[in-house]
C-alpha cells in the first residue's frame, strides 16, 4: 500500500515560514559555504533560522560551521541541537565523519527519513545545502516540499553556469520558485554571467569576489562573518529585503 | 523514541486512505516493520494506540515483521541482517536512517558496501480494511 513518511512531511514543515534551497548544477562552486554563511548572517539579523546539509555523501557545512560534540535529541522524532544560534541537522551526526556510499534510491530513502522524523521548531528561514546537479535529492525536495525556493549559486566559468542554465530551465518547467542566482568567486568585472541569468529571466543577485583568505576562517563562525565573503553575500540579503 | 514520529506518519497516511475510501471506521490496520531499523515494537504500538483518532478506535492493529535481507551489488551474495553483529553506536545510527547501514554494514563476502535492500527497510503501510 505504500510508504506512510510522505504524508507526514509537510506536517514537519508547517512551522516554517521560508525554505530556501541553496543549489547548483555544479560542485565547488561554494553552495556549502554560501547556505552556511547565509544562515549565519539571517541569525545575527535575529531571524530563527535552521540549516539542513542534504550533501549526504559529500557533507561540509559541519566542517564550515565548527560544529562538532553535538546529538540530535529524540523526543518524539529527532531535535536538531541548537549551535551558533541556529538549528543543526545532518548526517553526519550518524556517520561518525565515516563515508557514506549512496545510490539514487538510497538517497531519496535517507532524504524522506529524516525530513519525516524531523522536527524543526518555528523558523523563519530553513536553509537547505543541495547536493549538486538534479539528481535524486533535488527532484525528491522539489516533489515533497511544495512552498520551496531556489537559490542557484554558479561561477564565472562557463562551464559551472552551463550547468546552472539546466538547473533553471528544469526549475521553471516545473514552476519552482527561484530567488534568483549568485555569482560566487567573481575575477574581474565580467557581466557576462549577469547577462546570461538576466537572459533566463531570472534575478540576479550580486557578485561576490573570489576570497582568497576564506579558508583560514573555515570553522570560526565569528571570524567567517567578518570575511569579504560573508560582507558581500549580506549585501545580497539587503537586496532581498531579509 | 523516534517510533512515535513513524507511529504518527502511519496513521496520517492511513487515515489518508480511510479518507479517500470514504470509510467510516476502520476496523483493521496491517502495518510491515523492517527489522534494519529494529523499531521498538512495544513503543511503536504504544503511541499508534495514543496517536489514532476516534476513526481508528476498534481497529485491530497487525504488525508483521519482515526480515531484512541484504544483496552485494558486487559479488552477489544475499545476506540477512543480524543487529548482533553491530556495535551499539552503529545499531542507534541505522535504527535512525536506515541508509546508514552503507557505512557500517560490509558484505560478508567481499566487503564491498555497495548492496541493496531487497526487503525489511523500513515501515510500511500494508492494508487498510474498514467499514463505508
Amino acid at each position: 500500500m505504500g510508504d506512510p513518511r510522505i504524508s507526514v512531511v509537510n506536517e514537519r514543515l508547517k512551522e516554517i515560514r521560508n525554505i530556501i534551497a541553496v543549489s547548483s548544477g555544479k560542485g565547488g562552486v561554494g553552495k556549502s559555504l554560501t547556505a552556511s554563511i547565509l544562515a549565519l548572517a539571517l541569525v545575527k539579523k535575529g531571524y530563527n533560522i535552521g540549516l539542513f546539509d542534504l550533501d549526504f555523501t559529500s557533507p561540509s557545512t559541519h566542517i564550515i560551521l565548527g560544529i562538532e560534540g553535538v546529538q540530535p535529541r529524540e523526543e518524539k522524532g529527532i531535535i536538531p541541537p541548537k549551535v551558533h544560534g541556529l538549528e543543526y541537522m545532518s548526517i553526519v551526526y550518524y556517520t561518525s565523519n565515516y563515508a557514506l556510499p549512496l545510490r539514487g534510491e538510497d538517497v531519496s530513502n535517507a532524504l524522506i527519513e529524516l525530513l519525516s522524523i524531523t522536527k524543526w521548531g518555528k523558523l523563519d528561514f530553513l536553509i537547505i545545502d543541495m547536493p549538486p546537479g538534479i539528481g535524486d535529492a533535488t527532484l525528491d525536495i522539489i516533489r515533497l516540499i511544495k512552498n520551496i525556493g531556489f537559490l542557484v549559486v554558479t561561477t564565472p566559468s562557463q562551464l559551472a553556469f552551463e550547468t546552472v542554465r539546466k538547473l533553471v530551465t528544469l526549475l521553471k518547467e516545473l514552476n519552482v520558485r527561484i530567488i534568483g542566482v549568485v555569482e560566487n568567486m567573481k575575477m574581474n568585472k565580467s557581466e557576462f554571467i549577469q547577462q546570461q541569468v538576466k537572459s533566463l529571466r531570472v534575478a540576479v543577485l550580486g557578485g561576490i569576489s573570489f576570497d582568497a583568505k576564506i579558508e583560514k576562517s573555515i570553522g570560526n563562525t565569528v571570524s567567517l562573518l567578518k570575511t569579504s565573503f560573508a560582507k558581500e553575500l549580506e549585501q545580497t540579503l539587503e537586496k532581498l529585503g531579509f | 523514541m523516534h517510533e512515535w514520529a513513524l507511529a504518527e506518519a502511519v496513521i496520517t497516511a492511513a487515515s489518508e486512505i480511510a479518507e479517500k475510501e470514504g470509510l467510516k471506521e476502520v476496523t483493521v490496520l496491517k502495518i510491515k516493520v523492517g527489522e534494519l531499523q529494529q523499531i521498538e515494537l512495544d513503543i511503536l504500538e504504544f503511541a499508534l494506540s495514543q496517536l489514532k483518532p476516534d476513526k481508528f478506535k476498534n481497529t485491530k492493529i497487525n504488525i508483521k515483521i519482515d526480515k531484512a535481507e541484504l544483496r552485494c551489488r558486487v559479488c552477489g551474495h544475499q545476506w540477512i541482517f543480524s543487529k548482533e553483529e553491530l556495535d551499539k553506536n552503529s545499531a542507534e545510527a541505522i535504527h535512525f536512517i536506515p541508509e546508514i547501514a552503507h557505512t557500517y554494514i560490509k558484505c560478508p563476502k567481499c566487503g564491498s558496501p555497495d548492496f541493496e535492500v531487497l526487503r525489511g527497510r523500513g515501515v510500511w503501510l500494508e492494508s487498510i480494511k474498514g467499514v463505508r
